[in-house]
C-alpha cells in the first residue's frame, strides 16, 4: 500500500542492490589507499636507502668526534652534534615548564569567553607560523636587543619559541583526555582544584603531555631555517664552553657540507644525515616507550 | 593508590631529565681530548677516497713551494680568545683553510667563520659584531658610510685572487679567443635550446654541434661566472652537464672535441695537457688575454678574476690572537695552501704579502677602492 511509502522512495521491488558494483568500487578504493601509503613508504624507503649508502662509509669515530675541516675524510660532525645537544636541553628546559603550565592555566583555570579565545585562536595560528618568522624574531630580539649574539643561547629562546604552541596544544589536548568523572570524584572529596591537578589531571595527562613534549623537540632538532636566520651557518671548530658561546647544529652542518663543490662531502653530508636521523628515531621511540608504559586506560 | 603510583612515574620523568643532563653532562666534559681530528689525517675506513688529505701536495704553480711552520710557536700555543669571522661564501674556503692551520698551532684560539655573502657580512661588520670580514670584492661606497655612521673603522688586506678559466678540448682548433658578449650569448638563459652549434656563436667557426660543461648551480664558481659574463648572479641557460665537481667537468671537456666548459683556474693547472685554454677579449676589440697567474696578478684577465679580500676592524687588531691569526694568514704558513685544490685560489705575490703584512702591522685604515669594485683593478696600488 502506498500509505507506508515515503514519497519518492524506491519501493521494494524497484531496489537494486547491485552487490557486484558495490564490491568493485570498495575494492578500487582498498587498491588506491595501498598505492597511496606505497608512493610514501616507497618514497622513504628509497631515501633512506640513498642515504645509508652514501653515508655509512664516512660514518665512523673520526666522523664522531672530529671538527670540521677542508679534507672530507678528516671532516666530523663533534661540533654540530654538541651543538645541538645544548640547542635541545636549553630550548627544552626554556619551553617545557611555561608550555605546560600555560597549558595548564588555559584548560583549568581560565574562564570561558572572548579573552580565552581569543588566547586559544592566536595559539593555534602561532603553531602554524612559519619556521623562518621566529628566526627573525629571534634575530631582531634575541640577538640585536638582548644582545645575545649569536649564541646557544639565543637559539634556544627562538627554537623555544618555535615549539611553545605546539607544547601548549599537545598538552591541552592531553589534559582534554582526562574523563570529568576524575575531576568531579577529586572534587567530591575535597580535594583544593591545585590538589585535583597535581594529584589527578596530570598524572593521567603525563604520557599524552610527555609525547607532545618529545615531538616538539623533534620538530625543534631538525630545523635549519631560523638558525640560519640569527647566524649559526658557520665553519665552528670547537664546542660550546657555556649557553653564550658560538655553536652549529646538524642540520646546518649537513647544509653547508652538501653546498661544497667537492664531491666526497655529498657522503659526509649523508653521514650527518645518519647521525641526525637516529637522535631522531631515539628521540621518537622514548616517546613511545613512555606512552606505552605509562598509559592508563578508562 | 594513586598518590603512589604518581610517585614512581615522577621517578620516570625524573631519570629521563637526569639522562639528558648527564648526555649534557658528557658534552660539556670531553673538551679537549681528541684535537687530533684537525691534525692526522684519518686511519681507516675510506681508502677509496684517498684524495682528501693533501695538504702538503705541492701547489699547481710554476715554483712548487713548502708549507713553513710559524715562527713563533710557542707564543701561538700560549694565545687564548675567540675570533668572530663572517661573509662571502666566496672567501669562505679560504678563511675556513687558514682558521684549521692557525689551530694546530693556536688549539685556544676559537676561530668561527660564517657565511653570510660579502653585503650581509658588511651589515654585521659596520655594526661591530664581527672582527673580520670575508670580502670577494671591495667594500662599497654605501658601506663606508655604514661603518663610519657607528664609527668603525677597518683595515683592508687583499689575501687572494679568484679566477676562472673558459676551456675546449685540444682538439678543437678554431675556438682561441672568445669575447665575453659571445660568452653570454652562449651561456645566457635565452640561449637554451637555441644556441646548439658552434657556427651560431660566431660565422667563422664550423658547423659543429656546442656541447657545454659548467658549474652546477650550487656552487660559488656558477655565481662568479653569471655575474661576470650575464652581469646577473644565477643567471644562466640550464641545458647543459652541469657539475659541482670540477674534475668531473675536466673529464667531460677534454673527453670532447666540441665542447666548451668554464671551471677554477686551478683545475686547469692540475690538468694542463688534457685542455685548451680559450683567451677571453673583455671589449671585443681584439685584446685577447689567457688566463695566467701573471695577467691573474696583474689584473689583465677579466672579468674572470677578481682579487678577494678580509677586512679587519681596528679595536679587534689590536687583540693578539687576532694579530698573530691575520699574520699567521697572510705568512708562508699559509698562503702555499691557498692554491691546493680543497682551496683552489691563486695566493698573491710575494712582494705583496710582504707589503700587506707590513700594511696590517701599522694599521692602515681605510680602503684603496674608493669606488668599490673596479674591473682591471690591480693591486700594485698595496705596493706603494
Amino acid at each position: 500500500m502506498a500509505v507506508t511509502t515515503v514519497e519518492g522512495f524506491p519501493t521494494r521491488a524497484q531496489f537494486r542492490p547491485r552487490l557486484g558494483f558495490r564490491k568493485v568500487t570498495g575494492a578500487v578504493f582498498t587498491g588506491l589507499g595501498l598505492v597511496a601509503i606505497c608512493i610514501g613508504l616507497g618514497l622513504l624507503v628509497w631515501l633512506l636507502i640513498d642515504t645509508f649508502v652514501t653515508g655509512l662509509p664516512w660514518l665512523d669515530w673520526q666522523f664522531l668526534t672530529s671538527f670540521d675541516s677542508r679534507f672530507p675524510d678528516r671532516a666530523g660532525a663533534k661540533a654540530a652534534i654538541y651543538g645541538t645537544a645544548y640547542m635541545m636541553f636549553f630550548t627544552l628546559i626554556l619551553a617545557l615548564p611555561i608550555g605546560v603550565m600555560s597549558a595548564i592555566y588555559l584548560e583549568e583555570y581560565a574562564q570561558e569567553g572572548k579573552l580565552k579565545s581569543f588566547i586559544q585562536i592566536n595559539i593555534s595560528n602561532l603553531a602554524a607560523v612559519p619556521s623562518i618568522i621566529y628566526g627573525l624574531l629571534g634575530l631582531q630580539v634575541f640577538v640585536r636587543w638582548m644582545s645575545l649574539e649569536r649564541s646557544v643561547l639565543a637559539g634556544s629562546l627562538t627554537m623555544a619559541l618555535l615549539i611553545l604552541p605546539i607544547i601548549v596544544v599537545a598538552t591541552q589536548e592531553a589534559l582534554r583526555a582526562v574523563p570529568p568523572s576524575i575531576r568531579d570524584a577529586s572534587y567530591a572529596v575535597g580535594a583544593t582544584r591545585w590538589e585535583t591537578i597535581r594529584h589527578h589531571l596530570l598524572p593521567y595527562a603525563f604520557p599524552g603531555i610527555l609525547t607532545g613534549n618529545i615531538l616538539a623537540a623533534s620538530r625543534a632538532i631538525g630545523e635549519s631555517a631560523p638558525l640560519i636566520t640569527i647566524g649559526a651557518l658557520t665553519y665552528v671548530p670547537f664546542t660550546p664552553n657555556s649557553p653564550l658561546d658560538r655553536f652549529t647544529v646538524l642540520p646546518i652542518q649537513i647544509f653547508n657540507w652538501v653546498s661544497r663543490p667537492q664531491a666526497e662531502f655529498q657522503g659526509v653530508a649523508a653521514a650527518g644525515i645518519i647521525v641526525l636521523l637516529v637522535v631522531l628515531l631515539l628521540m621518537n621511540s622514548v616517546a613511545i616507550f613512555l606512552r606505552q608504559k605509562l598509559q592508563r586506560r578508562f | 593508590m594513586l598518590r603512589k603510583s604518581w610517585g614512581g612515574k615522577f621517578a620516570l620523568l625524573f631519570g629521563a631529565l637526569l639522562a639528558l643532563i648527564a648526555l649534557v653532562a658528557v658534552a660539556c666534559g670531553g673538551d679537549d681530548d681528541d684535537e687530533k681530528g684537525g691534525e692526522t689525517p684519518a686511519s681507516g675506513g675510506q681508502a677509496t677516497q684517498a684524495g682528501g688529505g693533501q695538504a702538503t701536495k705541492p701547489a699547481p704553480t710554476s715554483t712548487p713551494e713548502k708549507v713553513k711552520e710559524p715562527a713563533n710557536k710557542a707564543e701561538l700555543a700560549k694565545l687564548k680568545g675567540e675570533i668572530i669571522i663572517d661573509g662571502s661564501s666566496t672567501v669562505y674556503p679560504v678563511t675556513a683553510a687558514a682558521a684549521e692551520e692557525f689551530r694546530k698551532y693556536a688549539k685556544d684560539v676559537r676561530i668561527s667563520v660564517g657565511i653570510s655573502g660579502t653585503g650581509g657580512g658588511f651589515k654585521k661588520f659596520c655594526n661591530g659584531e664581527t672582527d673580520i670580514q670575508d670580502a670577494s670584492r671591495p667594500i662599497l661606497p654605501t658601506e663606508v658610510e655604514a661603518c663610519k655612521a657607528k664609527g668603525i673603522e677597518y683595515i683592508e688586506l687583499p689575501v687572494a685572487y679568484d679566477g676562472l678559466s673558459v676551456v675546449v678540448s685540444p682538439k678543437n682548433t678554431w675556438a682561441q679567443c672568445l669575447t665575453v658578449a659571445e660568452l653570454k650569448k652562449i651561456w645566457e638563459p635565452d640561449a637554451q635550446g637555441k644556441i646548439t652549434n658552434w657556427k651560431q656563436v660566431r660565422d667563422s667557426f664550423p658547423d659543429r654541434p656546442l656541447k657545454l660543461y659548467g658549474a652546477g648551480a650550487d656552487s660559488g664558481t656558477f655565481d662568479y661566472f653569471t655575474e661576470a659574463i650575464m652581469g646577473k648572479a644565477k643567471s644562466s641557460r640550464g641545458d647543459y652537464q652541469a657539475s659541482e665537481d670540477d674534475n668531473i667537468l675536466v673529464q667531460g671537456v677534454s673527453g670532447d672535441e666540441n665542447s666548451l666548459g668554464y671551471f677554477g683556474y686551478a683545475y686547469y693547472i692540475e690538468n694542463p695537457g688534457k685542455l685548451k685554454l680559450v683567451a677571453i677579449d673583455e671589449k671585443g676589440d681584439g685584446n685577447c688575454v689567457l688566463p695566467s697567474e701573471e695577467t691573474i696578478r696583474g689584473g689583465k684577465y677579466q672579468p674572470l678574476s677578481r682579487p678577494i679580500f678580509i677586512y679587519v676592524r681596528k679595536e679587534a687588531a689590536d687583540r693578539p690572537e687576532v694579530q698573530a691569526f691575520v699574520k699567521f694568514y697572510l705568512s708562508k704558513s699559509f698562503t702555499p695552501i691557498i692554491p691546493t685544490k680543497e682551496v683552489g685560489y691563486i695566493p698573491l705575490t710575494d712582494e705583496l704579502y710582504a707589503a700587506i703584512t707590513k700594511r696590517f702591522e701599522e694599521k692602515k685604515l681605510g680602503t684603496l677602492f674608493p669606488k668599490g669594485s673596479e674591473v682591471g683593478a690591480t693591486l700594485d696600488r698595496y705596493l706603494k
